[in-house]
């Protein structure tokens, strides 16, 4: 059956390639139904829990989906005719974006003030060209004591401001729509920075930050994908020595990747932010494939055989261990489908198919090519394996002190992995390279975070919330919320009330305070409401029937443990403070800071799973339960090191992190499949545990380093992403590879050595 | 010589007819428009006062809908802008709130508010014609009486609705601080109703929709719908405002539209 295979391949190489052609055309043509999907949403399952809370809550108040301009002056305070003048200028040439219902900022904040009987709502700066030294004294007055303001629109040292656009955008299709309106607020801040060079502008909001998703992304395919082709060459070329060889794994890998996205493309799966990568994974595991079988064939040609012989011979010895490999690399990505994040899903499945093609292809379509392409080789180079072999060597006369030092270094990487925890910082997602995190940090140093979040206090029944006692209620937690470090800006209804309660009393400060009668209150939000400028109404805050407010606080940008811990203790807080009043709490924030914790939960399960149905696999390939329950060890040990390495340099778990246990154990098994099934074959033949590990060694020793060596490269590339979840996905991935190899070469063999013995002679007997 | 002559007099006399003929013949589009609007405000002038009793329903995009109830007292002006008295019914804790508004075509409102809770009646200073009239997909402007001096015009083209033969009219609005870039208004031939307004935000995309629904003929002259529905195109809000009753010239006069009888009104 395998020869007939074989055969056919060797004898009809131009048919292979013809079917591959075709099959490739068809499945490549699906490429057509990709796209790309930038916003943050496709990070949560349609069911999410907090996302449900969140769609209700801008059900129930309205959406606030917003892109931000910030403005700050070459130095000082903004409080100079100039700056307020750009400040103003901008205010209304930002209506003129896209999707955008309203504008806010310094310039058209809604300033109230009573003059007798009159109360004067008026845009607080009016006459931009004639700002004299009084007007602009009143502004910053005004500005500086406004909570409204301070900390969201203008920093508390007057030394920044925010314009900020409101955007109602469609569901449909958005990411083009989100491209759309950051094109053109940026295009609208060229046009000023060009009339006001001096000055500073930044972009911050939901709008940047969807953006900043799909333009990392495509900056990942831009700059990761052709680097990781140079790289590629690069090692082939360092590794192969043959020109043909490595034309022929560039083929087999530029098949393997259109055959992929093209079924990627039909099965439905959009692109994102996780799934762009899927490529240059596919790169690095069909590599290793390729590598295994032509270098096998150079060693049997420079041996003096045939090309077919040597194909022959090629495939005799890799196609097995190939398969497992494979497959086992197949699982680990398949259980990705544990989390609970689609997008990361999509990524497991798509280079699950990725890593199944490039077996199928580096079986057919490269033997046919390496059969056709002509190929000459110098019989020489013999001498090739013994660095290996002496390392061999080397570890074999030094074991009884490698087991007891490897197992200490072991236990306290181990030890040190307990210092990871799962947090997923999403503002430092993107890294300082990015446009988008300079502006986030900006913000943050001068106005506040970007984070938000949005508690609806609901009273039950319809018009309750004008009821001095829950007015009261909802006052107390705005101001418990003011008093924590976590927050930096609180916007609340209460406020308007005690400002419209003074505006109504003469401006007098002492009235500055809650209404006292329900009647009282609504008749202040009725005049409030009637008063409302072009854009905005009360429904931001409070609910039609006026049961329920939405109090909305802007966060520090902390990590996801901080804020589910900040949002439970607001709960508690409300539910002792007011009981008989339902509290919710939700926020693209909370959204996922929540979505980290769910999804390591649902990926250990999945890790499980991989671990079950991998160890299954291995005792199957091994044939020995006995080495499938050794091979847990090396198995395990290298994701323990490397998760201590990543608890010494950074101990965030974040939401990419949560899925490197399974695919890395489906990678890492395979040098412990090869180097077991070594050892396992020489004790078989009767040897010693010693020289089992010698003929481990020489056998595969040099194609592990080789293969460890190009997965590494692989890795690395991606840890270069500017996509935080991407590069760490990509480096802790790589350093666990790399702890694998140490492990294989280290500890294993000692291991071995010193616990196998007592073993020989029964093994010996039964094989 | 004599013939040329001949010609340039008969092409003189045919030029000279052309352009006598050309101010009936090819009125420009703004022109056509303006007169219109001028038979359109003809045809409603002379009714003086109502008096109405009125519904607001305001839903929000995900269907939850509330209703509020209130009385609309109203005094037509000539040379100005009707003045308006809105007493407000519903919800029970702002009953017995009253909002007077002197409407004006392109200068801001006159604007008084009075609390009960307060007994104080408040003026409001503000531009916020477009802002929305009690948290609904009303503004201000979209209230207001219609007076020919608030927009400028340009006759579009003729189109039918509700099966009735009308001009398609767009108007450009006059007040500075309008939250309209224009309005596209269809108004039938036969009465000059208008029975659909889209109204055009400051970026030129469509915002609102409001449609009249149920006209009823009052003092066998004047033709007013029950119903006015207004959907926002953007953010799928919408406000019905029916009419339950409605009275014509009722007896109210200036005296019923001042800061002091606010705060009688019941």
């Amino acid at each position: 059956m395998k020869s007939m295979w074989l055969k056919s391949i060797l004898q009809h190489p131009w048919l292979i390639l013809l079917l591959g052609v075709l099959f490739i055309g068809a499945s490549g043509y699906g490429a057509k139904n990709l796209y790309f999907r930038g916003d943050y949403k496709v990070y949560f399952q349609p069911d999410n829990p907090q996302m449900l809370d969140f769609e209700q809550m801008q059900d129930e108040f309205s959406k606030n989906e917003n892109a931000s301009i910030i403005v700050a002056p070459p130095e000082g305070e903004i409080f100079n005719p100039q700056t307020l003048k750009l400040i103003y200028e901008l205010t209304e040439a930002a209506w003129q974006t896209p999707y955008s219902t309203r504008v806010d900022s310094l310039a058209n904040f809604q300033h109230t003030r009573a003059q007798g009987d009159d109360l004067i709502v008026e845009d607080l700066i009016l006459a931009p060209d004639s700002l004299s030294a009084r007007n602009i004294a009143r502004i910053e007055s005004v500005a500086l004591q406004e909570p409204n303001l301070v900390g969201k629109i203008i920093d508390s040292d007057g030394l920044a401001s925010m314009i900020n656009i409101t955007v109602h955008m469609p569901e449909e299709d958005k990411t083009a729509v989100v491209k759309e309106v950051a094109d053109h607020v940026r295009a609208l801040t060229d046009q000023y920075k060009a009339e006001y060079p001096e000055h500073k502008f930044y972009h911050t909001g939901i709008v940047f930050m969807n953006e900043a998703f799909a333009v990392e992304a495509q900056k990942d395919v831009e700059t990761l994908v052709p680097f990781m082709f140079l790289a590629i060459i690069l090692v082939l070329w360092y590794l192969l020595r043959s020109f043909t060889g490595t034309l022929a794994t560039l083929l087999v890998i530029v098949t393997t990747i259109v055959a992929t996205m093209g079924l990627t493309g039909w099965s439905g799966i959009f692109l994102s932010t996780a799934t762009v990568n899927a490529p240059t994974l596919i790169m690095t595991l069909a590599v290793a494939d390729c590598v295994h079988v032509i270098s096998s064939m150079l060693f049997a040609l420079r041996q003096g055989k045939d090309k077919a012989q040597a194909l022959q011979y090629a495939m005799d010895i890799n196609l097995m261990p190939i398969f497992i490999t494979s497959a086992t690399t197949a699982i680990g990505f398949l259980t990705m489908n544990f989390s609970n994040v689609p997008i990361l899903a999509d990524l497991g499945n798509v280079s699950a198919l990725g890593v199944m093609l490039a077996f199928v292809f580096s079986v057919t379509l490269l033997p046919a090519l390496l059969m056709i392409l002509p190929m000459r080789v110098a019989r020489q180079q013999q001498a090739k394996g013994q660095g290996i072999e002496a390392f061999g060597e080397w570890v074999i006369r030094h074991h009884r002190r490698l087991l007891p030092v490897t197992f200490v270094i072991a236990i306290l990487a181990v030890a040190a992995s307990f210092n990871n925890s799962v947090n997923d910082i999403a503002t430092e997602y993107f890294d300082q390279s990015t446009a988008f995190r300079q502006s986030t940090d900006f913000q943050e140093k001068h106005l506040s975070g970007m984070s938000t979040v949005d508690f609806a206090i609901d009273a039950g029944a319809p018009s309750a919330l004008n009821d001095p006692q829950v007015l009261q209620a909802v006052e107390d937690f705005s101001q418990w919320l003011r008093q924590q470090s976590e927050v930096d800006h609180v916007s609340t209804i209460s406020d308007t009330f005690k400002r419209l309660n003074k505006n109504m009393h003469g401006d007098n400060q002492s009235y500055y305070r809650l209404p006292d009668s329900q009647e009282l209150a609504a008749q202040y939000l009725l005049l409030y409401e009637m008063s409302l400028p072009y854009g905005l109404d009360l429904n931001n805050q409070v609910n039609l029937d006026k049961s329920a407010t939405r109090v909305m606080a802007t966060m520090k940008n902390l990590g996801s443990k901080e804020f589910t811990a900040f949002e439970q203790r607001a709960i508690d807080w409300m539910a002792k403070r007011a009981p008989e009043l339902s509290v919710t709490a939700a926020s693209p924030s909370l959204m996922f800071a929540h979505i980290g914790e769910l999804n390591m939960n649902s990926m250990l399960k999945g890790t499980v799973l991989a671990l079950v149905l991998i160890s299954g696999l291995l005792v199957f390939a091994l044939r020995s339960w006995r080495m499938g329950l050794i091979s847990l060890l090396p198995n395990l040990l290298p994701a323990g090191i490397g998760f201590g390495i990543w608890g010494l340099m950074s101990g965030n778990i974040n939401l990419g992190l949560s899925v490197v246990l399974s695919m890395a154990l489906g990678i890492i098994v395979d040098d412990t499949v090869h180097f077991l099934s070594k050892y396992r074959y020489a004790r078989g033949q009767g040897e010693s545990p010693e020289q089992g590990v010698r003929y481990a060694f020489s056998s595969v020793g040099r194609a592990l380093w080789v293969t460890t060596l190009v997965l590494v490269i692989g890795f690395s590339v991606l840890s270069l992403s500017s996509f935080s979840l991407n590069a760490d996905m990509g480096l802790l991935t790589g350093i666990i590879i790399l702890m694998a190899l140490a492990v294989d070469f280290l500890f294993l063999p000692a291991f071995l050595m010193v616990f196998d013995k007592q073993h020989t002679s029964k093994e010996g007997a039964e094989g | 010589m004599s013939r040329m002559q001949s010609i340039r007099q008969v092409s003189g006399l045919i030029i000279s007819l052309l352009l006598l003929a050309l101010p009936v013949q090819a009125q420009s589009p703004e022109q056509k428009g303006l007169e219109i609007a001028k038979e359109r405000k003809a045809r409603d002038r002379g009714w003086g006062d109502s008096r109405a009793e009125a519904s607001m329903i305001l839903r929000t995009a995900s269907g939850q809908q509330i209703e509020r109830k209130m009385r609309m007292l109203s005094l037509e002006m000539q040379d100005d802008g009707d003045k308006g008295l809105t007493i407000f019914d519903q919800p029970a804790d702002v009953k017995g709130t009253a909002f007077l508004n002197y409407s004006h075509a392109i200068e801001p409102d006159d604007q008084w508010m009075y609390l009960p809770a307060l007994k104080r009646v408040k003026r409001i200073s503000s531009r916020n014609k477009s802002g929305p009239f009690m948290g609904s997909e009303f503004a201000f402007e979209d209230l207001s009486s219609f007076e020919v001096e608030k927009y400028r015009y340009k006759y579009l083209r003729d189109d039918k609705i509700n099966s009735l033969n009308s001009f398609v009219v767009e108007q450009t609005p006059a007040y500075e601080h309008s939250g309209y870039t224009k309005m596209i208004v269809w108004i039938d031939k036969e009465h000059y109703r208008a029975h659909k307004i889209e109204y055009y935000d400051r970026k030129g995309s469509l915002l609102k929709t409001l449609t009249m629904h149920d006209f009823e003929l009052y003092l066998d002259k004047y033709w007013r719908p029950m119903k006015l529905s207004m959907v926002n195109n953007q953010n799928r809000k919408s406000t019905d405002l029916i009419t339950h009753e409605l009275q014509f010239r009722t007896g109210l006069d200036e005296n019923d539209f001042n800061q002091s009888t606010l705060r009688r009104v019941r």
